[in-house]
């Protein structure tokens, strides 16, 4: 089993943001995870990342409480943000504080970003922020590839992709190993489908909807 | 522990490339190469002149605007990186929360105290260029003060970027505590004493617990022993403790004022939601 979580809830503001959320992902499991704007979708994904306290309820990530074992729990998952963020460091920092925190290789991560016809050679000295969208999120998957994981969560991973992007995307996500589970957040099923085998369907911080492809 | 020091040296990096770290820098290394221009080291004020001269002016300045420029430099660290969301991708990596925190502390600490003590030490170099003798141990003690003040400004910085979540709130705070703080040096406690409605030994415990004035007192007895270019309380703290004790004091309890706030921002960076 690589996620349990039982009865979990997180509040902001005095809102339910998770309402109790029971919900058990096992290897092999590759989710789509929807629903609309404001349904809990990232507050799952970060409370399975251990960055929340819940107020309540039990969650176990590889079998580990993920934030009193953060470092074991995050040395198996692969996590794409939804939005680049503005990291200040230069590509060729950000890739040895990766690798030298990580279970990846920079040549691992060359490898991918070459993959996805990414030039990091030629960007090495260049902070993260200054390049392309596109880019920074062939950077951030090349990143998340390369790190052997048994858990990838992306969150709308190809929103800043052109379509020949998305297309390279999606052709390496069809060779990861199948044992591994992954977790797209997403609003666009149709894209995804065929690299899915379960479906679940959050609202107003509840699963509404948890469905076998 | 390896990871502290990458975290470290890559905040450094990081500092390098920034805008306000060649501000900060230009300020410190400015003013020293404007003392010497202007001559301030040749002029003589209460009896100090030379390299006296222009390390106590320097000290006046320190006072003033070090305490501002490493709160408002340092406590956009964490909650700025919060708010932007480079956090939430840099703590989804396997690195312990005591890494990251401790880390970024420890590089942020070379990068605010590398450029006054450079300063001090270019200072030294001009005031030596002028002929004068060179005071070793007030240069040792001084340069010891400013770690000890900037690590109590960096704790403090630390602490508020921990427990708020909004950069500008974290900025806020700074110029309120250092309001406050400058408020509380000898001008503002001769005022309470004029006043009379506070009882004096609570003036004496506001002086003996305000970082700004500790090493206020401590940094200046070092040029002037019986004080006399300061006000009364700084006097009577002289008086009571001696110079030995009084620079000890000076010297310590920053230090321990700037672990303990490190160490409740640590604390609530572990207990508190990360984003």
């Amino acid at each position: 089993m690589i996620i349990e979580a039982k009865g979990i809830a997180k509040k902001f503001m005095r809102e339910y943001v998770l309402d109790h959320i029971n919900l058990t992902i096992n290897s092999s499991d590759r989710v789509a995870l929807m629903g609309p704007n404001g349904a809990g979708k990232t507050t799952l994904v970060r409370a399975i990342l251990g960055f929340y306290h819940l107020d309540k309820g039990d969650i176990k990530v590889f079998g580990n409480d993920p934030i009193k074992s953060r470092v074991e729990v995050l040395n198996s998952i692969s996590f794409i943000p939804q939005l680049p963020p503005p990291i200040k460091l230069s590509i060729e920092e950000l890739i040895k504080y990766i690798s030298k925190s990580s279970n990846t290789t920079q040549e691992s991560i060359f490898k991918e970003a070459k993959r996805m016809e990414l030039d990091l050679e030629a960007n090495l000295s260049k902070p993260f922020f200054k390049l392309s969208g596109g880019m920074k999120q062939k950077l951030l998957i090349a990143i998340a590839l390369s790190k052997k994981s048994n858990l990838l969560i992306f969150d709308e991973p190809t929103a800043n992709l052109d379509p020949k992007g998305r297309e390279q995307f999606y052709e390496l996500l069809s060779e990861i190993d199948e044992s591994c589970s992954t977790i797209y957040i997403t609003h666009r099923l149709d894209e995804i489908e065929p690299l899915v085998n379960r479906k679940i369907y959050m609202e107003l911080g509840k699963i509404v909807e948890d469905e076998r492809l | 522990m390896k990871n502290i020091f990458l975290i470290a040296y890559l905040d450094i990096k990081e500092s390098l490339r920034s805008k306000w770290f060649y501000v900060y820098s230009l300020v410190f290394g400015g003013l020293m190469a404007l003392f010497f221009i202007t001559g301030i080291s040749d002029a003589v004020v209460m009896g100090f002149t030379g390299l006296s001269r222009m390390l106590l002016i320097f000290i006046q300045v320190t006072i003033i605007i070090l305490p501002i420029f490493i709160l408002i430099t340092t406590v956009k660290s964490i909650s700025g990186d919060r708010e932007s969301n480079v956090l939430e991708y840099m703590l989804s990596f396997p690195i312990s929360l005591k890494e990251y925190y401790w880390g970024k502390m420890l590089g942020r600490f070379i990068t605010v105290f590398m450029p006054v003590f450079l300063a001090l030490i270019m200072g030294v170099i001009f005031g030596l260029s002028k002929g004068g003798s060179l005071p070793w141990g007030i240069i040792f003690l001084y340069s010891i003060l400013l770690f000890s003040l900037c690590f109590t400004f960096l704790g403090v910085a630390f602490f508020l970027s921990s427990i708020v979540k909004s950069t500008d709130i974290a900025l806020g705070s700074s110029f309120v505590v250092w309001i406050l703080l400058l408020a509380f040096i000898d001008i503002a406690l001769i005022g309470l004493m004029l006043q009379n409605r506070v009882d004096d030994n609570v003036i004496l415990i506001f002086a003996m617990l305000n970082p700004i004035e500790v090493f206020r007192i401590g940094a200046i007895s070092l040029f002037d022993p019986e004080l006399t270019v300061i006000g009364p309380v700084a006097y009577y703290l002289l008086d009571t403790l001696g110079t030995t004790l009084l620079i000890v004091y000076a010297i310590i309890y920053p230090i321990i004022i700037g672990g303990l706030f490190a160490l409740f921002g640590y604390l609530a960076f572990r207990k508190k939601d990360l984003i």
